[in-house]
């Protein structure tokens, strides 16, 4: 899994960062400010509940008044009822709401996922996505409910607590005050180191992670090659260091723990001695003194926790970061800005000197298509032929605009395809790709996913018979199985037979095809291809083939290579006339491909424009 | 969703999709059986060998909580005697409350550090050990089990499974024993001050003990509901994302968004359940300790009043119960964490509990020393026969003997059984009858560096590890130099490619500039192959995604490199027959024609039919 794309380093305020969920939490504020106002008032319910005490100690039970007793118990029994209530309303306020701001980031970042630019996802590992809209949404709603309402709410439970007790006596508050500093000092201090080491801790386990997703992906090879104690060891190197890691951790959060505990402890101890002098002196009621120390052990928590709840907001801010790394991305530009008139008035499907280079790729290489010209009349299929790694998938992709051209411009029956709305494009456009994907759902569902909205049965089961499918009637529950990650999984072959069906189902006028019978044995090929010849009879079809097999569904050929269309013609034409295609064809070695450059032998023969101009010319024939 | 990293298993046995379609199949629902108390042997294997460290961690929460402790008591002893004595003179109490208060701070600090690094030193070994064994336990599980178990499942169960323990360890148990140490400290101590008093705060434990298992039995469905719930939208994630390409092109955007927001919705919805169950439990103990405060204050201050009570003692008992009901919602929160881990270790030890199906000897034979010089070496199926575990006899009892140095390609139609052919030779598979043979040897008798000297298989998947492309192909031979690495990948053809990376060699395959496409990745696998040089080659349909020209140089290098080497290729193109010394026609899992090409092109068979069929085709 590769890293996290770098993001740059701004300004990592943990403030700046929260804040930038504003707009999720606007839309539920008035619970979530009323949740921390309720929260607020139980803290000091349960700050009064020592006053009580108090008042009980210093008046009924001295005067031995049995009323005042009752009266009191009775006072702390509703203060008791108030607090649990009101604990309760808080969390009753925030549950729905919170879930709620979860769910909607969740979806705003599933939407704006599907419509980020496939360039992204090529950077992208799925498990970094993944982990921002599991992990780190739930990381954000627990800071919503948690933390941010209880750093408030612990600051004025202390800072009420501690006026009480200088109230109630001032020397004994200031004693009680005195680590208030140096446990701050501390606790920043350490604070700062722990977040580094937290997140050294979080690469090394996706380090570990990577190791073991490949361990589990390449699983034919390791044991092909009988390298699974060397993956093993690999694996126990890493999982050794994060242990490491992970204990240096450990100490320092022992180190702020010991800290905490110990010296708030220390200072109620000296408040304890103090205050025992001063009963005795006279100068203090025992009542006070009690209070006080209730108060005092009343206020260990939110003091304790104080350390931790910042650094649960630190992992918030950290988390929002990451979901904001990935919202904050261009989405693909919008539909039809680029909106290129086309004067041109022949249709079919055309490529005008279509220049791509991957967006990742450096400035200086060399284009992975350096200006590509063709032209696929309407209703001719198109053989696409290039030796491997030339470029002839990344020409595909263009097509329905899952990358975008670099320069020139690819037009069906005249309209330029970003002046179309992608929407439109790809409706007009099926494609079958190299790697045939299903989704979780039934089988008929993935091949229908093809056609337009009421297409039944009918189209289905044409679709099927082109793409030779009927295995699909002999599965458990027909057309109805379910198939994909949650279902039953198919081989290869049948999974690609199910993909081209998808691509024709809908009958589409312009179809893609990516190696599509790659995987299937001889015999089925040429039942789909006999098939597949009453489809292509009238669409206009770009096919990349690697066999003559293939090739011989088409119409024409043209022939991809160093980064341009170098020949079209038909399969047999260029048999003849093209040393490079019958290298490619038949590889017979005509040509010592291997040794001289490639430009020097092909590029100056055929002029670029010479397939544009051929296929005009055969169009004026017609 | 990296291009590269992304694996094209197509081609496969297609008969194999329909063996394992029992209606009630365990790995369908991921609940893999996991026999009766493996969950608790796994947790205490675990702990087991750490049993001393576990014990001075136990002891050291007693301490540290019998420090922290103290603090009420110290609190009555000052009032009650220090400040009488103090008013007479006698200092001596008030110094001991001090210094008895300074000692047990420092020591509750003190213990309190020493408990959290040596616990988190358990935890660690323990989450180490348990991380090894997962990943070595899935290493050596067969390939039939991984074909089943699917990776997405297999990650998980040493990712987000060990994770869940790791928070049980870390956080959880801690607070457990905290939290009962606490109760028990403090009821103690309160029965100690009081007996009454006392005898009235452990009468509250019973209706809270009650709250507990409500609780605990309302959240533990709404938290597996929502386990499930989360893991639907999380597939539903996974499968848009990694699928996107076909999510673009075939307009799925609207479609999914309303998907997605259905399984999120629900999710939201459970969520708020869960938190719902937690505020109605925080509300409940938070009234039942609340309203035992107020009866032991009423009760406890009636009898301070009448004189029947100390007032020291009354104070340490109020100061003690707050103490006493402060964990309560930490207790949730344990319950909270243990419910979610029960449930990962469950699943983790219904993966642990799996056995391979093909297991190494446990007193391996080597192979005989060659007798020639050649590398080749016989290979023997004696009487075999294959069939699934679920049933379905793939390959019926056969008999084969291919000698040393023969290439020998194996050709059918899809599900004729060629693969299992081929992965019983990798022993990939052990058969259900008979043996198969390498010198004389039976493959189960050979440990696996020995096996891989004998026998290498080179499928069409071809997965690429991140690192560079030069240790990409060195996992052939992980003691290769960069001479033999770039040997190898010039045989093959793919050193021209390789050069043009931007990195040549050292280029990092999932780095920018590295994309490879899927005919180059094969190639790279097929260097990998040549690099570990074994005695028994199986390529099994290896060049599916090359174009002719590849596939012709990659055979142009297999004739040398096979020269005196035993290979099986497999291949849907009939091209690869003309390497071959000997043709193998499969068919329903039957091998129905055996014959040099030569001959089986000149007759009238299946072969001759396929092989003009296939001339025909490239036209």
């Amino acid at each position: 899994m590769p890293r996290t794309p770098e993001t740059a380093s701004r300004d990592r305020s943990a403030v700046r960062s929260l804040l930038r969920l504003w707009p999720y939490v606007r839309p539920v504020r008035t619970r979530l400010f009323t949740a921390a106002f309720v929260a607020v008032l139980a803290s000091c319910t349960g700050l009064v509940i020592p006053l009580v005490l108090k008042w009980m100690v210093d008046g009924p039970v001295a005067d031995r008044d049995t009323t005042g007793v009752w009266l009191g118990a009775l006072c702390l029994l509703l203060l008791g009822f108030a607090e649990a209530l009101l604990f309760g309303l808080r969390r009753w306020l925030v549950a729905r709401p919170l879930s709620h701001v979860e769910a909607e980031m969740r979806t705003d970042l599933y939407a704006r996922l599907q419509r980020l630019p496939v360039a992204f996802h090529d950077r992208w590992a799925s498990g970094q996505l993944l982990s921002r809209a599991t992990a780190d949404l739930g990381l954000l709603r627990m800071f919503l409910a948690f933390p941010l309402t209880f750093l408030l709410v612990n600051s004025v439970t202390i800072l009420l607590g501690v006026v009480i007790m200088l109230l109630q006596d001032w020397r004994l508050g200031l004693v009680i005050l005195g680590p208030a500093v140096p446990v701050v000092v501390m606790c920043v201090y350490f604070e700062n180191r722990y977040a580094v080491v937290a997140r050294r801790a979080q690469d090394q386990a996706g380090d570990l992670t990577t190791v073991v997703e490949e361990s589990v992906l390449g699983i034919r090879i390791i044991k092909g090659f009988g390298r699974h104690r060397s993956q093993a060891r690999a694996f126990r190197e890493l999982s050794s260091t994060l242990r490491g890691t992970e204990l240096r951790k450990a100490r320092l959060l022992a180190t702020i723990w010991a800290v905490i505990v110990t010296l708030p402890e220390v200072a109620i101890g000296a408040a304890l001695v103090l205050g025992s002098v001063r009963v005795a002196d006279g100068e203090l009621s025992a009542g006070t003194l009690v209070a006080f120390l209730s108060t005092a052990l009343a206020l260990r928590w939110p003091v304790d926790s104080i350390g931790f709840l910042l650094a649960m907001s630190q992992e918030a801010a950290t988390a929002t970061e990451r979901y904001f790394e990935v919202m904050d991305e261009p989405p693909e530009e919008p539909d039809g800005d680029r909106g290129g008139r086309a004067p041109v008035v022949d249709g079919g499907l055309r490529f005008d000197g279509v220049t791509f280079r991957y967006p990742d790729a450096s400035p200086d290489s060399p284009p992975t298509l350096d200006g590509v010209d063709l032209h696929i009349r309407p209703g001719e299929s198109m053989a696409l032929v290039g030796a491997t790694g030339s470029g002839k998938t990344t020409l595909t992709a263009l097509v329905p605009r899952l990358h975008e051209v670099t320069a020139g411009r690819i037009t069906l029956d005249g309209e330029d395809i970003t002046a179309l709305s992608r929407e439109e494009l790809r409706s007009r456009v099926a494609v079958a790709f190299e790697e045939p994907t299903l989704f979780s759902a039934s089988v008929g569902e993935n091949v229908l996913m093809g056609a337009a909205d009421g297409a039944g049965a009918v189209e289905l089961e044409r679709a099927l018979d082109v793409a030779q499918a009927d295995f699909a009637h002999a599965l458990p529950q027909g057309v109805e199985t379910q198939v994909g990650e949650q279902g039953l999984s198919l081989s290869g072959g049948q999974r690609q037979r199910l993909a081209l069906a998808r691509a024709v189902v809908g009958r589409p006028r312009f179809l893609v095809l990516d190696d599509p019978l790659s995987a299937l044995d001889v015999h089925t090929e040429a039942a789909v291809e006999a098939a597949l010849r009453q489809v292509l009879a009238d669409t206009t079809a770009l096919i990349v083939a690697h066999r003559p097999s293939t090739v011989l569904l088409a119409d024409r050929v043209a022939l991809l290579s160093d980064g341009r269309v170098t020949a079209v013609g038909t399969h047999h034409e260029l048999l003849r006339s093209n040393a490079e295609y019958a290298h490619l064809m038949s590889g017979e070695p005509s040509v010592s491909r291997f040794e001289s450059p490639l430009r020097t032998t092909y590029g100056s023969t055929h002029g670029t424009t010479f397939e544009t101009r051929s296929g005009e010319q055969e169009a004026d024939r017609r | 969703m990296t291009a590269p990293a992304t694996t094209s298993s197509v081609t496969d046995d297609d008969a194999e999709a329909p063996a394992r379609t029992a209606v009630d199949d365990p790995f369908d629902k991921d609940v893999l059986p996991t026999p009766p108390g493996a969950t608790g042997a796994l947790l205490r294997s675990l702990l087991a060998p750490m049993r001393a460290r576990v014990a001075l961690t136990s002891l050291l929460l007693l301490l540290q909580q019998a420090a922290v402790q103290a603090g009420p008591l110290l609190v009555a002893y000052a009032i009650d005697r220090a400040v009488p004595a103090f008013r007479a003179d006698d200092h001596g109490p008030l110094v001991a409350v001090g210094v008895g208060y300074l000692l047990c701070a420092l020591v509750s600090g003190g213990l309190q550090y020493a408990f959290l690094i040596t616990s988190a030193r358990v935890n660690q070994d323990a989450l180490l050990d348990l991380r090894g064994r997962i990943f070595r336990h899935a290493q050596a599980l067969s390939l039939d089990f991984h074909e089943r178990y699917t990776s997405g499942r297999l990650i998980s169960r040493s990712t987000t499974d060990v994770e869940s323990l790791r928070e049980l360890l870390s956080e959880g148990l801690q607070e457990l024993v905290t939290v009962i140490l606490s109760f028990l400290y403090i009821s103690a101590m309160l029965l100690w001050l009081d007996l009454g008093l006392g005898a009235v705060a452990v009468a509250s434990f019973v209706p809270l003990y009650l709250l507990v298992r409500i609780y605990q039995r309302r959240a533990g469905q709404v938290f597996r509901a929502r386990s499930t719930a989360i893991a639907a939208v999380i597939v539903k994630f996974v499968e848009t994302m990694n699928g996107i390409r076909p999510v673009r092109a075939f307009r799925r955007e609207a479609v999914n968004d309303a998907d997605f927001g259905v399984l999120n919705r629900r999710h939201e919805r459970i969520n708020g359940d869960a938190l719902l169950e937690m505020a109605r439990y925080v509300t409940g103990s938070r009234l039942v300790a609340n309203t035992a405060v107020a009866v032991i204050v009423l009760w406890g201050a009636t009898r301070v009043a009448d004189g029947s009570l100390a007032l020291g003692v009354l104070a340490a008992a109020v100061l003690y119960l707050r103490r006493l009901y402060d964990p309560i919602d930490r207790l949730a929160m344990f319950l909270n964490s243990y419910q979610s881990a029960a449930a990962s270790l469950e699943k983790i030890a219904g993966l642990l509990a799996q056995t391979p199906s093909v297991p190494e000897p446990s007193a391996p034979r080597e192979l005989p020393a060659r007798e020639s010089e050649l590398p080749g070496r016989e290979v023997v199926f004696d009487g075999v026969s294959f069939g699934y575990r679920t049933g379905g006899e793939i390959l019926p009892r056969f008999d084969l003997t291919l000698p040393a140095g023969q290439t020998v390609a194996v050709v059918g139609s899809t599900g004729a059984g060629k693969s299992t052919l081929a992965k019983l030779l990798a022993r990939f598979y052990d058969p259900s009858g008979g043996r198969v043979l390498l010198d004389g040897v039976d493959l189960r008798e050979l440990a696996v560096p020995e096996l891989r000297r004998g026998v290498v298989m080179v499928t069409q998947e071809a997965f690429l590890f991140s690192g560079t492309v030069a240790e990409n192909i060195a996992i052939g031979r992980p003691d290769a130099s960069r001479e033999e690495i770039e040997r190898a990948a010039k045989a093959i053809g793919a050193h021209e490619f390789i050069s043009a990376l931007p990195d040549g060699y050292d280029t990092d395959v999932r780095k920018r500039g590295g994309r490879i496409s899927a005919g180059q990745r094969q190639l790279v696998a097929f260097a990998r192959a040549l690099l570990a040089d074994p005695a028994v080659l199986i390529l099994d349909e290896a060049t599916s995604s090359l174009d002719v020209p590849g596939e012709r140089a990659v055979q142009a290098a297999m004739a040398t490199v096979l020269k005196g080497r035993t290979a099986v290729v497999i291949a849907h193109r009939l091209s690869t027959v003309e390497i071959a010394d000997r043709v193998l026609v499969m068919e329903h899992g039957r091998i129905v024609e055996d014959g040099s090409p030569a001959a089986l092109i000149a007759g009238t068979g299946r072969f001759a039919e396929l092989h003009r069929a296939w001339r025909d085709s490239l036209a």
